[in-house]
């Protein structure tokens, strides 16, 4: 029985080996030129105000972060939806169905957005 | 896998509640702060609709069947659970009414988490089935975290609300790898088909053991049985006080219901199992919860512990197994209810110097002055303590009673022993209220919600004190969950 995992065992380990055979190969060949802009964590051409472990995150990008994936997550929804909803048997049920669905994020929506969330400070 | 408009109709209670916390998170949006309060009006008439539907659903014709796919469960059970969170619910909306102001935390959102948290409470008491019920589960208690740190200033407040929503998180995980054991070893998560598969004892494995374990560890930690208790002194102490109240209503008459209908429906043929399990909570939790009690100077902190204790006396209706178990917990959780929530409505009229009065000395000499708030306190704590004729008496009756049936007569002397301790620190609230000098001035929050939620929990504790037949009637005739 466990020896059925062998082959889990074995992929494990060439993946572990390919990982570290191609970083240490290409460590050989690659040209080696670091430089300020190159090391810096950003590379959208800002230049970094502070260190990022003492500096001070600004709570507002947390919440636009949980309200694009509650929109993320949503759209991962909708494409398999709008796959099967050729079925005719469940078109409708499945139609208003996920209305429902929007409609229930609709509300939070709305609701961050009366409450400010959207506004940029 | 499509359902039908009778299985929409099975849940229209939990629509009302749900649909109205939706429409009031927007409509909370065009009340200017002054005027929260009819928020509170809203929430309390959404829940009276949830009430009027349940009723009329008592008469359906698909009462007792299962929708959704066995996801869900229409009966007498649930619909008795459901009045019991529908009455800790509208208590504890009207004991906020006042509160939220004093405390400056009038906000909406406040009564749209409790609508949130009741539905979740709903769909646990009804649901057939281990996904539905952790579901539900989860919805009732991500709610509850947020209203426990209500008080975003209070240190206390927040320190609660993190211990509990750390060692929440942690113990749904046990729960639902235990579900998932479950789920292994019966192929179903349906509690009917669990228990169907059960029957067969070549599943009896060591695995169902520590499924039933995990499964007992996640719903004790629900109830705030020892040893998973840790949360609940911190919690109750630190959360806004009408917040207390309802969380120590009706989530754990949910917590309850679940227990009462995974154990007794689903995992019946493991009885002798989960009994001892069941057993040594109850009893850990009835010895410590009483004996800690004793030393606590805050009285929110002491009711926390006094409700360690009650969820003991509760467990021992469930470890009982019988049909008449069942109806005795189910008594004592609508009991609860009543003589809790009056109690922290005491709790919350008192105030010191514009604060809370929270520290149990400030009660000393209360009657002199002031006969009628410290008789209402009086008749709560004897109900509390199980003194007759009140109600708190006629629930450990009945338990005691189911568990003398079933022949566990040493667990009862033990459980009447353990009142004994707890009746010292009750009474000796009485005995500082009545027989002390008061050493200052009292004050009072009035307000006419805390007025009319002491007066419903007064008649409750008293009526069902004095005349329990009707409730215990309907409560055996719910308990039919086998």
């Amino acid at each position: 029985m466990l020896l059925s995992y062998l082959p889990v065992l074995m992929m494990i380990g060439f993946v572990t080996f390919l990982g570290v055979a191609v970083l240490f190969v290409s460590s050989l060949l690659r040209p080696q030129n670091p430089y300020g802009s190159k090391l810096s964590p950003w590379e959208c051409g800002m230049e970094p105000v502070g260190d990022a472990d003492i500096g001070h995150f600004r709570v507002h990008f947390f919440i636009i972060a949980i309200l694009f994936i509650i929109f993320d997550v949503e759209t991962l929804f909708l494409f398999p939806w709008a796959v099967i909803l050729a079925d005719k048997s469940i078109s409708t049920l499945a139609f208003i169905e996920m209305f429902i669905f929007i409609g229930i994020l609709a509300v939070g929506l709305i609701y961050a957005w009366g409450k400010g969330a959207l506004d940029w400070l | 896998m499509i359902f039908t408009i009778k299985d929409l109709l099975s849940i229209i209670p939990e629509l009302i509640i749900a649909g109205s916390a939706c429409v009031l998170l927007l409509v909370d949006l065009l009340i200017s702060k002054e005027r929260k309060a009819c928020m509170a009006v809203l929430s309390i008439l959404s829940v009276i609709a949830a009430g009027v539907a349940s009723y009329w659903l008592l008469g359906a014709d698909f009462m007792g069947a299962k929708s959704f796919a066995g996801m869900f469960e229409l009966d007498g059970f649930s619909t008795f659970f459901k009045f019991v969170f529908y009455t800790a619910t509208v208590l504890s909306i009207l004991l906020s009414f006042h509160y939220v102001k004093e405390e400056d935390i009038n906000l909406g959102e406040y009564y749209v988490l409790m609508l949130f948290s009741l539905s979740g409470m709903m769909v646990l008491a009804s649901g057939a089935d281990l996904l539905s019920i952790y579901v539900g589960l989860e919805l009732m208690s991500l709610p509850i975290y947020v209203l426990a740190g209500f008080l975003q200033n209070d240190v206390r407040s927040n320190e609660g609300a993190m211990k509990y929503v750390i060692l929440g998180a942690f113990s749904s995980g046990i729960l639902l790898y235990g579900i998932s054991m479950v789920y292994g070893l019966t192929g179903t998560t349906e509690l009917s088909g669990v228990a169907a598969a059960l029957s067969d004892s070549s599943v009896h494995v060591p695995a169902l053991s520590i499924a039933i374990v995990m499964m007992v560890a996640g719903f004790a930690f629900k109830v705030a049985g020892v040893p998973f208790h840790m949360w609940a002194p911190d919690a109750y102490e630190g959360a806004p006080t009408p917040i207390t109240g309802f969380m120590s209503a009706g989530p754990k008459a949910a917590a309850f219901a679940v227990m009462l209908r995974v154990f007794m429906e689903g995992l019946q043929p493991a009885y002798e199992q989960w009994m001892v399990m069941v057993g040594v909570v109850a009893v850990a939790s009835m010895a410590y919860g009483n004996f800690v009690a004793i030393s606590q100077k805050n009285i929110k902190r002491m009711l926390a512990y006094s409700s360690i204790g009650h969820a003991g006396y509760a467990l021992l209706g469930v470890m009982a197994g019988t049909e008449e178990g069942i109806a005795s917990v189910m008594f004592y959780m609508a009991v609860y209810v009543f003589m809790n929530l009056g109690a922290f409505g005491i709790i919350i009229m008192m105030r010191k110097g514009g604060q809370r009065g929270e520290l149990i000395e400030e009660y000393t000499g209360l009657a002199r002055s002031h006969r009628g708030v410290a008789l209402l306190m009086l008749i709560f704590l004897f109900s509390l303590a199980g003194i007759p004729p009140t109600a708190g008496f006629m629930g450990k009756f009945y338990i005691f009673m189911a568990l003398i049936h079933r022949g566990m007569v040493g667990l009862a002397i033990f459980a009447v022993l353990m009142s004994a301790v707890a009746a010292y620190f009750y009474i000796r609230i009485v005995m500082l209220m009545y027989m002390r000098e008061p050493a200052g001035e009292f004050e009072f929050a009035r307000s006419k919600g805390i007025y009319y939620a002491l007066f419903i929990t007064t008649v409750g504790t008293v009526l069902l004190g004095i005349c329990p037949g009707y409730l215990v009637k309907l409560a055996e005739m719910a308990s039919v969950i086998m």
